[in-house]
């Protein structure tokens, strides 16, 4: 019965992706030549305007441009003319630098926030008003201080990615129940064993959450910020290729910046499954 | 015997600051304590205070009460989870300061690692008792104390694979498996059904026979206090909730479950508790202890035996108790 569900919904999938490409293929394509016009004037408008053709690309013209992409993903004829693989491997590489440094800062602190009422109460207003900040709103101060721009967008990573996990690790390590600490005590657990042996089993699940928000996060602003700051980077491509009115390559870009956020998304779902336990 | 050193009893320190040798009378001593919580209005409430209680070494005690009375605020300041307002609590001649390996609580909920094997949980307990044996020794031990509850072969699952009955056999495992002074269990069987509970409370006795264990048990169940307990301790109603007595029980060592109701003495027994937790809890609390109710000294009961049970038990011993 799951097999014939997941046959369906796969069939499903792919009616409505053939019914979508139709749709943009019929879109984009023309149906009549525009009349005839005064022919300098066409000169003017250029070919698509005199052939009624759209400017923007259709799914055929997007393919073949992935294919090429993906045929020679990491050439690099200069700063502007790059492969998507290299612009990628930099934005992933910049990803993973400021998401891990959140990482890094954010479980342990969360561990502090979350064993201790006190400092919970005390650090809650920070928290709480630090959190909404758009990440790109700290973007000036980052380069004005860092004089970096490539450290300044790392920064902004990693200040997006803190908060979320931040806030899960202090709910999931202040939610270990009591009984399970009551275990750890009457046996004579010490608090850095307590702490790796009970409190981060039991909050893993909670700080894998965190960690796949963060994740999603971190992957929507490296775009933004890359667009900023320019020079290298999935981000700074798109830009690139919009000012070089590239509408094939900006379509290409977006459908691989969906790929990668949704192969970080489910590696990060598999950890999370691993670290889950059933009750 | 080599291999079994890492398990040989830590030595312990000296008894300090108690002043008393330990006595086989008072191997765990209640002495004076209290507990109260804040209430509105800047008042204290209190659950019970000025509570004394003498523990036997090797004495099964069960404590029985209504809800509110304290029972398990008792049990959490014997395992050293919560701290008495006033008074301490002395095992062995050490006044005690926290929790302790010595004390292993039985939890009502089980209260099992869920994220580790059932080996694990209980492996857990070893190592934290020796922590410096081998993982093999470790292991070894906690998979003895997991044939002990008749678990053999689900050494493996993990406890979302168990039924409650096997949780709460795991969590008999994990305490048995530190070698405790004292076996603190608060209503262990309390969320189990019927059947599964008749058998685990079967084990827990044969374990604690066969152990010479001391334990310290909260139940709501008059029957079980009556087949487990070698003395039960009756606490009136809270708040301000009092050791009304302590009633030894008359029934032989070697009792059969499903026979106890043809005991001589159970009738009397179970007749004496039942009449206290209906009506005498309440007005003991009400009304007023009797004159001459000294709290240091509780008094200790015999339920009055009809001719019929004395002569009974006087003649047949307890061979009549396995007809």
């Amino acid at each position: 019965m799951r097999i014939a569900m997941g046959l369906r919904a796969g069939l499903l999938s792919l009616a409505l992706l053939a019914a979508l490409l139709l749709v943009w293929q019929v879109a984009v394509g023309g149906i009549a030549r525009t009349e005839a016009m005064d022919p300098e004037y066409a000169a003017l408008m250029g070919q698509t305007a005199t052939t009624g053709k759209s400017a923007m690309p259709g799914p055929m013209d997007v393919a073949a441009t992935l294919w090429k992409h993906l045929k020679d993903p990491f050439y690099d004829h200069g700063p502007n003319d790059k492969g998507l693989g290299i612009q990628l491997a930099y934005s992933v590489s910049r990803v993973a630098l400021g998401y891990g440094l959140a990482v890094l800062v954010a479980i342990p602190v969360g561990f502090l926030i979350g064993m201790s009422p006190l400092m919970s109460r005390a650090l809650d207003p920070f928290i709480q008003i630090l959190k909404p900040v758009s990440p790109l709103a700290w973007m000036p101060l980052a380069l004005y201080t860092i004089k970096d721009s490539s450290l300044s967008a790392i920064f902004v990573i990693f200040i997006c990615s803190l908060w979320p996990m931040l806030i899960n690790t202090v709910f999931g390590v202040s939610g270990t129940r009591r009984e399970w600490l009551n275990v750890a005590r009457t046996l004579e657990v010490g608090p850095v064993r307590r702490a790796f042996t009970v409190i981060l089993p039991a909050a893993a699940p909670t700080i894998l959450t965190g960690m796949r928000i963060s994740i999603g996060i971190a992957w929507l602003v490296i775009v933004a910020a890359e667009m900023l700051v320019g020079g290298t980077g999935i981000g700074y491509f798109v830009w690139n290729e919009w000012n070089n009115l590239s509408i094939t390559n900006v379509i290409t870009s977006i459908l691989v910046i969906g790929l990668v956020g949704m192969v970080l998304d489910q590696g990060l779902a598999r950890a999370q499954r691993l670290v889950t336990f059933p009750e | 015997m080599s291999t079994l050193l890492p398990f040989a009893r830590r030595p312990r320190p000296a008894p300090a600051g108690a002043g008393r040798a330990p006595s086989a009378e008072r191997f765990i001593s209640i002495e004076g304590i209290a507990r109260r919580y804040p209430a509105p209005g800047g008042r204290a409430t209190t659950i019970f205070e000025n509570l004394w209680l003498p523990v036997r070494r090797g004495e099964f005690v069960c404590m029985v009460g209504h809800s509110g009375c304290g029972k398990t605020t008792v049990l959490n300041i014997l395992a050293g989870l919560d701290a008495p307002s006033e008074g301490t609590v002395i095992v062995d001649g050490q006044a005690i300061g926290g929790p302790s390996l010595d004390r292993a609580v039985i939890f009502q909920g089980h209260a099992l690692l869920p994220w580790r094997s059932v080996l694990g949980n209980v492996a857990y307990a070893v190592s934290s008792r020796w922590p410096r044996a081998k993982r093999a020794e470790v292991e070894a031990r906690a998979r003895k104390a997991i044939a002990t509850v008749g678990l053999a072969g689900s050494e493996h699952k993990r406890p979302a694979e168990l039924s409650g009955g096997m949780k709460q056999r795991v969590g008999i495992a994990r305490a048995l498996s530190i070698d405790p002074k004292i076996l603190l269990m608060d209503e262990p069987f309390s969320a189990l059904d019927a059947l599964t509970r008749g058998t685990l409370q079967d084990e827990v006795r044969r374990i604690c026979i066969e152990t010479g264990q001391t334990v310290f048990m909260i139940t709501h169940d008059v029957d079980e206090a009556i087949y487990l307990a070698d003395r039960i301790v009756l606490m009136t109603n809270g708040p301000e909730a009092k050791v009304a007595e302590i009633v030894e029980n008359p029934l032989p060592k070697a009792r059969d479950r499903t026979q106890l109701h043809h005991a001589p003495g159970y009738y009397a027994l179970r007749n004496h508790l039942m009449d206290f937790l209906v009506t005498r809890s309440k007005t003991l609390r009400d009304e007023g202890m009797p004159a001459g109710y000294d709290p240091r000294r509780p008094p200790v009961i015999r339920p009055a035996l009809s001719e019929a049970d004395a002569a009974a038990i006087a003649g047949a011993g307890p061979d009549i108790l396995r007809a």
